[in-house]
């Protein structure tokens, strides 16, 4: 079943537009810097200045550009629709009197969520990283303590960010998943989630509430920067990869609460 | 299929299913039975509680009370055991609308514990040729009209043998060529063993069909028999025509026949026991002159309304 829910998912329009698009992204980054010649070193988005001496930084500045807004926007639409949409379908009384099992469906669809992210991650990376090949240099990588990396360990590091980033994203994923089960309507879900990740964005910028900042599943999205430096600074990542896991088990457990209880009427 | 508690545990068994949403009583108390081998058509006006009765059986509703079991087995607690026993056509069809035909039933075929990876290219084949699908098996199912929808659920219930079909409303929206297929179809499935529970307004089509039937109405059971039973249990009338009605209905009025009712040249009235031949003598020697004479079976339409009443709102 996951083959095919794999499958089911990826084959959706929606989904490879939402790839694209991700893809895209650092790709039309690239193309503008190309144009305009690059901003001054220190303007823009971290990495951007760097990308006219290198292509592979077209990735990195790609991440820091999505981290923000678009990529969490794109988990929200998949992780909010992953059961509320085959409700509204009315593929999920098929799926659960074939029967699926509902704790099995449930894993399945979480386990569906959590590719995405990657796959969504690892898109900005590639978009990045073909566009900047195409149109600057390639060679060693600066990283931000100043030495240098080999070209190849360079690429690495930044397939490696992009996979920090997607495992980032996990939280609000599973908050997806959670308010899916709620509803029926795709929609709906999708906007809460969205909701959650302003909720918790707002509350980041807020000094007052500094107490609750590194428990808010947005709070270390921009910490997939540190595989840059050298040595690694992994304190913040490996923070932000046990909050993400936290997120899950708590979200995890409400939806697996909700759901394997639930009257399904659509 | 024996059951793990005996040889003869009923395909469906309800024992007092209640399913309330919050006020409303959509079913309140039902004893349904439904026998290894039968067609069970399960009929009842819009709103009675049919559907809900079936996600309660399917494991998709939690009952308020009383228990239901399929083939003996208690529900949902056997889900993972018995569904795969049974194959359902549920509120109309649903699939994905951005896959093929055939890819839909790959979909929900591996979505199963039992789905079978080696044999499920034939069996989809099989199952969309059994439908007459295949011409369309490649075509998105976006592109699919009503009638191509339902006999892609039938076709996905038919993925397996199964024991239990459940199929509510199977013939909506089918052109009348496709209704009669789909008898056949229901038909051929019963010849073979498959106890089919078939939800449906369709009442001539239930006539056709069904070995058995149960009524609901406003979340009861009103009636539930053979469909021989329940026809006869609406008695059987006579309907005589003469010039002389008046005289006619004193003859039968004398012989005791009850609900006798006059209509311009027309005389009928309800038997009760009486044979018709008898009557026709009586007639005769009254010197009433009859020009025809015939009884009459209450169709399943006659019984469902007496049963659930003729109004055309909505009960609730």
């Amino acid at each position: 079943m996951w083959r095919a829910e794999l499958a089911t998912q990826f084959r959706r329009r929606r989904v490879k537009a939402l790839l694209l698009i991700l893809a895209a992204i650092p790709a039309l980054l690239a193309v503008l810097v190309w144009t305009s010649g690059g901003p001054s070193a220190g303007e823009g988005p971290t990495f951007l200045d760097q990308v006219t001496r290198n292509g592979v930084f077209a990735s990195l500045a790609g991440l820091t550009v999505t981290v923000p807004f678009f990529l969490p926007l794109t988990v929200a639409v998949v992780s909010g629709d992953s059961i509320a949409g085959e409700a509204s379908l009315g593929t999920l009384r098929y799926l659960l009197v074939r029967p699926a099992g509902r704790s099995r469906l449930l894993l399945i669809k979480a386990g569906t969520v959590a590719v995405y992210c990657l796959a969504a991650a690892l898109a900005v990376a590639a978009g990045g990283l073909i566009a900047g090949a195409i149109l600057f240099p390639l060679g060693r990588v600066t990283t931000l303590s100043g030495s240098t990396l080999s070209l190849a360990s360079g690429i690495g590091r930044t397939l490696i960010a992009s996979l920090v980033v997607g495992a980032g994203l996990f939280g609000m994923a599973a908050i997806g998943l959670f308010v899916s089960t709620v509803t029926d309507v795709p929609v709906g879900a999708m906007a809460a989630t969205v909701g959650f990740a302003v909720l918790s964005a707002v509350l980041d910028g807020v000094p007052q509430v500094s107490a609750i900042h590194p428990w808010l599943f947005t709070h270390n999205w921009f910490a997939f920067g540190d595989l840059l430096r050298n040595p690694v600074q992994w304190t913040a990542i490996t923070h932000d990869l046990t909050l993400q896991l936290a997120y899950i088990a708590v979200f995890g457990a409400a939806a697996w609460a909700r759901f394997t209880t639930k009257d399904v009427l659509a | 299929m024996a059951g793990p508690s005996g040889a003869a545990a009923p395909a469906i068994e309800t024992t007092g299913l209640q399913k309330h949403f919050g006020q409303v009583r959509a079913v309140d108390g039902i004893d349904l039975e439904v026998p290894v081998g039968s067609v069970f058509g399960f009929l009842g006006p819009n709103g009675s509680g049919k559907t809900t009765t079936i996600r309660v059986l399917l494991g998709l509703l939690n009952a308020t009370g009383g228990s239901c079991r399929l083939f003996g087995q208690p529900m949902p607690a056997a889900a993972g055991v018995v569904l795969p026993r049974v194959g359902a056509l549920i509120e109309g069809p649903a699939f994905y609308p951005w896959l093929s035909g055939a890819q839909n039933l790959a979909r929900f075929d591996a979505a199963g514990p039992d789905g079978d990876r080696a044999t499920r290219a034939t069996r989809i084949d099989d199952a969309l040729a059994r439908v007459g699908l295949t011409a369309a098996r490649s075509r998105r199912y976006k592109a699919y009209s009503l009638g191509m929808r339902q006999r892609l659920g039938l076709a996905s219930a038919l993925l397996k043998p199964r024991q239990l079909l459940v199929l509510d409303e199977p013939t909506n929206g089918m052109d009348p060529q496709g209704t009669r297929e789909i008898r056949h179809l229901i038909q051929e499935l019963a010849r073979d063993g498959t106890t089919v529970f078939l939800s449906s307004h369709l009442l001539s089509e239930v006539e056709q069909v069904c070995t058995h039937v149960a009524v609901m109405s406003l979340g009861k059971i009103l009636a539930q028999s053979t469909i021989a039973e329940l026809q006869a249990s609406g008695g059987r009338r006579l309907a005589v025509e003469t010039a002389q009605a008046a005289d006619a209905a004193v003859v039968l009025e004398r012989l005791g026949l009850t609900e006798v009712l006059v209509a311009g040249d027309e005389v009928s009235a309800r038997l009760d026991g009486q044979l018709p031949e008898d009557c026709c003598r009586a007639l005769v020697e009254a010197e009433v002159g009859v020009r025809s004479l015939i009884t009459v079976r209450p169709s399943l339409e006659d019984t469902f309304v007496a049963l659930t009443g003729e109004g055309f709102d909505v009960a609730r």
